[in-house]
């Protein structure tokens, strides 16, 4: 199941060339950037672990795309998304936000329903990859 | 979309509502980059490129106006500016024929005696290199070792990448490299910069050119002892000392640009000044020049200020002989010096 998430979700995967380009897109408008990587694919998990700090003062694209990289290279069965900021309302505020990895296999979710009172179900979704531990989803890589 | 009078109280203007979604494509389009602009296609081999009209496209010879315009002297250094500039030019046009062209070392190293303009110009190259389209932002990022270097056990890493990202596109410019090496202590966090610097002078040519900067002597020496540092720099730039001439030109363009004037007497005083200054120690070509004409500035402040009477435009603007005679420089054997200048004594240490 194709994950979508984020500013780009509606589009096919971007290619690196059109992610400098967003990249500086961002850095033209004083946004800093920053790289997050997940390997649990629960739409409701927002707080996504972080690579590195948020870059400040960089002036272009090639410094970002370097980390992404690197963290492509280390994580490379990870979901990795590039998260940009508009500080200009006082507050971190996410400006652009998109996925620039997913795993090479996506499982998917399953429904759960459970029965509760009065014959009420309740549903939930539930990510097979969350039945393994951390750092053994996505065909074990760390 | 919400309406922006559904918020109340909110701070945030109405236009800044639409999170930026409406702009692309407007303001910030920027102008076309260069790799658009090369990959137009191949020409016809017969086909004629006119480098004098390529040239003028660039606007380099802004950049050439500005340096000899601004700059005084310094000829062997506009020199090989101008010959980087002819490669680079050339090698555009010979990748319109599509003719392999590597793309050249830019890593450059300045050498000279202090304020002989070494950072005027690396400020200069980033310009240049940017019209010419091998930068893609023309910034500078000045770095000593400081920036660069850390404190503990793993804080150099990434310390040196983020200045590296934050000059990518640009210019790294990095002062007093021979810093980055102690040779007395092998385990210095130093060294980790400079493999870290190798690496990415070597692999990411194209996202940033590194510009060492320093004392002759010391360079050399810091060449000889990190010989992969002086073999991946292809142009080794030598800024020579002013003569008393360019001095004297440096001075003027100085004062003018603050908006003041010499007197006839101040002129010949100021060279005469100069001259001295030279032979002194630590002399630190245009930018002691810069100290003396601030000095002057102070004297002759007090100067006006002292005199309690009314002053017009000139009064304000002109420098005279006795602003340069209160230097220390003069003291020694100028009886016109007057000691009990305050100001005098506070010429100690060099200026």
């Amino acid at each position: 199941m194709h994950i979508t998430q984020g500013t780009f979700s509606y589009l096919p995967d971007l290619t690196d060339d059109e992610i400098r380009k967003q990249i500086q897109y961002a850095l033209d408008n004083g946004w800093p950037c920053s790289v997050e990587f997940t390997d649990d694919p629960h739409p409701r998990n927002v707080y996504w672990e972080m690579w590195g700090l948020p870059m400040f003062d960089l002036e272009d694209a090639a410094g970002v795309l370097a980390e992404v990289n690197a963290c492509r290279k280390a994580k490379p069965e990870h979901y990795i998304r590039l998260n940009a900021y508009d500080a200009s309302y006082g507050k971190q505020t996410t400006a652009l936000s998109f996925i620039v990895q997913r795993p090479s296999e996506e499982p998917g979710f399953r429904l759960d329903r459970q029965e509760w009172h009065d014959r009420t179900i309740r549903y939930t979704l539930h990510p097979y990859v969350a039945d393994q531990p951390h750092g053994e989803r996505y065909n074990g890589h760390k | 979309m919400t309406p922006p009078d559904r918020l109340p109280g909110s701070k945030i203007p109405a236009s800044r509502m639409n999170f930026g979604m409406s702009r692309p494509g407007g303001n910030s389009a920027g102008p076309e980059s260069p790799e658009e602009a090369e990959k137009k296609e191949t020409l016809a081999p017969d086909a004629k490129i006119d480098l004098a009209k390529e040239r003028a496209e660039t606007g380099i010879d802004d950049v050439f106006s500005a340096l000899d315009s601004e700059l005084v002297g310094l000829a062997p250094v506009k020199n090989r500016i101008r010959e980087i500039a002819a490669l680079l030019l050339v090698d555009r046009a010979r990748a319109q024929f599509g003719l392999s062209t590597s793309r050249p070392s830019l890593h450059m190293c300045f050498t000279g005696s202090p304020g002989t303009g070494k950072t005027t110009v690396a400020m200069r190259m980033a310009d240049l290199l940017y019209r010419l389209g091998y930068l893609r932002r023309g910034h500078l990022v000045s770095a000593t070792r400081d920036d660069l270097v850390g404190q503990y056990v793993g804080h150099t890493a990434p310390k040196t990448k983020e200045v590296l990202k934050r000059a990518m596109g640009g210019v790294l410019f990095i002062d007093e490299a021979y810093y980055l090496y102690r040779e007395d202590n092998e385990r210095d966090y130093g060294q980790e910069t400079i493999e870290i610097l190798l690496q990415v002078m070597e692999n990411q040519r194209e996202d940033l050119v590194v510009i060492l900067a320093g004392y002759k002597d010391r360079m050399d020496s810091f060449f000889v002892s990190n010989p992969g540092m002086s073999s991946r720099i292809a142009h080794h730039i030598d800024f020579p000392d002013y003569t008393l001439d360019e001095l004297d030109d440096i001075g003027k363009l100085m004062i003018r640009a603050e908006g003041y004037q010499f007197s006839p007497e101040a002129e010949k005083t100021f060279r005469e000044y100069l001259d001295r200054r030279m032979k002194q120690p630590r002399f630190a070509n245009a930018r002691s020049v810069r100290n003396a004409i601030e000095r002057a500035r102070l004297r002759h402040a007090s100067r006006l200020m002292g005199a309690e009477q009314t002053v017009g435009k000139d009064e304000l603007t002109t420098l005279l002989p006795e602003d340069f005679r209160g230097s220390r420089v003069f003291a020694n054997s100028d009886s016109s010096a007057d000691s009990d200048d305050p100001l005098a004594s506070d010429d100690s240490l060099a200026d």
